[in-house]
């Protein structure tokens, strides 16, 4: 996909203006956030410890990332000896040439998809169209984003969340031409009879991978509308494309993750549908595909491996860490402008795209942690954004003005007479600014606190002076 | 009890009085206080900027000047948080002020941490009297624990009745320099939370960080709105420390 980070401040801005969608972005908070509340007050309810299992997931996650290669090597020896044939993609490029090929000699026409947030790193859609191939979105967010001329997901569970029901109604009666529907179960009946002649005339699926079951060659789905199983049986050849960190040993360990990723993503106990896909189609079985490639793809992992970002290689894509940012919830996912959007992506948009592509993600976030406290595998997300900061200094990518202002600042503050000095002219100018009112409407120094709202006025004096004139009495 | 009272660089600058509450405070929960002389800042916002080398400098300087006392307090969870966490690994390749800044790290507290586990307040004699509604700022909550401190303290000044907003815990939207950086982004963030705050109707909203109460502060002045927005030392030590 093409980036757009680095233009995060006025898209931000765009967005913060956006009316309708400030509407859509507070109704989506609550039920995200409320449903994994919820979800996770039952199951300690029915005696689980969550945290038990999030510290669980953790050390399995860690686990397998030690030891990357062995357990990839694993998968790939079982898929092969269920049929599959396994393919690595260094980057997206070399993702999609190799899906083109498996295409082109398969005869393919037409793909149905079920949601990968992988083929959106790889640009896979445009790759397909290029190549004559018609790739067709049938998770109902990414359909709706399909049909509205290719739009970018705002979210990577609920690709849709930024639309209204209002906006869809209008976009469907345009494009399927067809009576304006605003009842739900209507408007997705509209859609599944659009997508039923795409699942039956389809020649491939492509799908992305939740999980890698290394013990089985198996790939793991979780979905809630059934399109993944229609993309993954119907048509003669299937296409996992995922990340190569997506590997867990067994499928006892699928069984953990499936806990933790289910209630912190929707906050369901499980999905309504969850799919553990095996090898080609056998000969007693009575669907399912003649052919299964598994593409897994680099486009940045096993950089991170060795290094300080290591722990984001954890990620299960549950989309909590979002769900609970209040940037996230403030400005939605497009403002970011890549793939990835909330602490994850702000973490994840520089390490794969390059640190100067998204100079300011690392910084657009409050260091909260409400991100880190949800996190099903325990990612400290603000330590990461904090370290990606640190690199920003290290190579000089930082802005020359703040850099030099935080030097002054740092310079003085270890200089405790002058600091002393500086503190007790700020106070003064910060007064007189007020002009004996109790806060400064508009302040020089800082326009970006007070263009949205008002710099309370300091009390008097600095407390190192008036403490020292307590004293003298 | 000999407790080194760590300002804050805000309080310093822009609210002294949350500064001589605290110390009221603590010196009625029956301790010494000092309040060494050439403190100015923890460090913190160069830390968050990504400037390890100036917070370096800064915490060595907090680490000497507040390392002999017996308990070390502050009147901000974020600052006594980023003493007692950071400190440590931001000084970890120079072995001697590691082990230094680890030394310090267990003694330095919160206000009403302190002064609920360790000075174990029963009473207070605070005359203030109204409703109130608590801000649960980040840092303190959710690194340091601060949750029932604050609460239980209000729920012994007689005259006080604590009603929750929603998403008490929710950020305010502050961030240090983000609120600068992003301010767009900020100030929304703030409606937020004042919209919260004013939907809970109390007489004043309370909160144990200062740079959160500024921000909250100065969205509800923007938005019209005058009810007082207090340091929880303010309304703990009563009217005479305001």
């Amino acid at each position: 996909m093409e980036i757009k980070s680095m233009h995060f401040k006025s898209r931000a801005s765009a967005k913060l203006a956006d009316v309708g969608l400030q509407h859509n972005l507070k109704k989506a908070k609550g039920k995200f956030v409320d449903k994994r509340r919820d979800a996770i007050a039952d199951f300690c309810a029915q005696g689980g410890d969550f945290e038990a299992l999030r510290e669980a997931g953790k050390d399995l996650r860690n686990r397998v990332l030690a030891d990357l290669d062995l357990w990839l090597e694993k998968f790939e020896a079982n898929a092969t000896a269920r049929g599959a044939t396994v393919l690595w993609a260094k980057d997206g490029a070399e993702a999609c040439r190799l899906i083109v090929d498996i295409a082109r000699k398969h005869g393919v026409k037409k793909a149905t998809k079920s949601k990968s947030m992988l083929s959106e790193e790889a640009g896979l859609n445009q790759a397909l169209e290029a190549a004559g191939i018609q790739p067709v979105e049938t998770d109902l967010g990414e359909y709706i984003l399909q049909i509205n001329d290719n739009e970018p997901p705002s979210h990577i569970i609920a690709p849709v969340v930024h639309k209204s029901k209002e906006e869809i109604a209008d976009l469907f009666a345009r494009v399927h031409k067809k009576p304006r529907k605003t009842d739900i179960p209507e408007m997705t009946r509209e859609a599944r009879e659009v997508l039923r002649e795409h699942f039956l005339s389809a020649d491939m699926g492509i799908s992305g991978g939740n999980f890698l079951v290394a013990e089985t060659g198996s790939v793991a789905l979780v979905t809630n509308e059934g399109n993944g199983r229609m993309v993954t049986t119907v048509p003669k050849v299937h296409v996992v494309i995922t990340g190569i960190e997506k590997v867990i040993p067994t499928l006892e360990d699928l069984s953990l993750m499936l806990r933790l990723l289910i209630r912190s993503a929707t906050g369901q106990h499980i999905s309504n549908y969850v799919s553990v896909l095996t090898g080609t189609k056998g000969a007693a079985d009575l669907d399912g595909p003649e052919h299964m490639y598994f593409v897994l793809v680099d486009n940045g992992r096993a950089n991170l491996l060795a290094g300080e970002f290591n722990a984001m290689l954890r990620c299960i894509r549950c989309g909590a860490c979002m769900n609970h940012c209040p940037v996230y919830q403030t400005i939605g996912g497009h403002a970011y402008g890549w793939v990835y959007p909330g602490p994850m992506g702000s973490v994840l948009t520089p390490l794969y795209t390059g640190m100067e592509n998204a100079l300011e993600l690392p910084h657009a976030a409050t260091l909260c942690n409400q991100c880190g406290v949800v996190c099903p595998v325990k990612i400290p997300l603000p330590e990461l954004l904090r370290t990606l900061r640190e690199k920003q200094v290290e190579t000089n990518l930082q802005p020359l003005g703040e850099r030099l202002a935080l030097k002054a600042w740092a310079w003085v503050a270890a200089r405790p007479a002058l600091y002393a000095l500086g503190t007790r002219f700020a106070v003064r100018y910060l007064n007189w600014l007020a002009g004996g009112r109790a806060s400064i409407q508009v302040l020089g120094a800082a326009p970006g606190w007070t263009a949205g709202r008002d710099f309370p006025a300091p009390q008097g004096k600095t407390f190192r002076e008036m403490y020292a004139a307590r004293k003298r009495k | 009890m000999r407790v080194a009272f760590f300002v804050t660089c805000l309080v310093d600058l822009m609210r002294p009085r949350i500064g001589f509450a605290s110390i009221r405070l603590l010196e009625a929960a029956g301790c010494e206080v000092v309040v060494p002389a050439s403190q100015t800042c923890c460090g913190q916002p160069a830390f968050n900027s990504g400037d390890r080398a100036a917070a370096s400098v800064l915490a060595k300087k907090v680490v000497a000047e507040f390392e002999a006392f017996e308990y070390v307090v502050a009147p901000s969870g974020s600052c006594a948080d980023h003493i007692r966490t950071e400190y440590p690994g931001l000084l970890a390749d120079e072995p001697e002020w590691h082990d230094r800044a680890v030394a310090l790290a267990s003694r330095v507290y919160e206000l009403t941490d302190f002064l609920v586990n360790v000075a174990k307040v029963e009473a207070l004699s605070s005359d203030f009297s109204g409703s109130v509604t608590y801000h649960d700022s980040c840092t303190g909550l959710r690194s340091l624990g601060i949750k029932n401190q604050p609460r239980l303290l209000l729920g012994k000044v007689p005259g006080v009745s604590v009603r929750e907003m929603n998403g008490a815990e929710e950020c305010c939207g502050f961030g240090g320099t983000f609120s600068v950086k992003f301010g767009e982004i900020s100030a929304a963030i703030a409606q937020s939370k004042c919209d919260n705050i004013r939907a809970a109707g109390t007489d004043a909203i309370v909160g144990g960080d200062l740079g959160c109460l500024l921000n909250i502060e100065g969205k509800l002045r923007r938005m019209g709105d005058e009810t007082p927005v207090l340091h929880i030392a303010e309304v703990l030590a009563g009217s005479e420390s305001r």
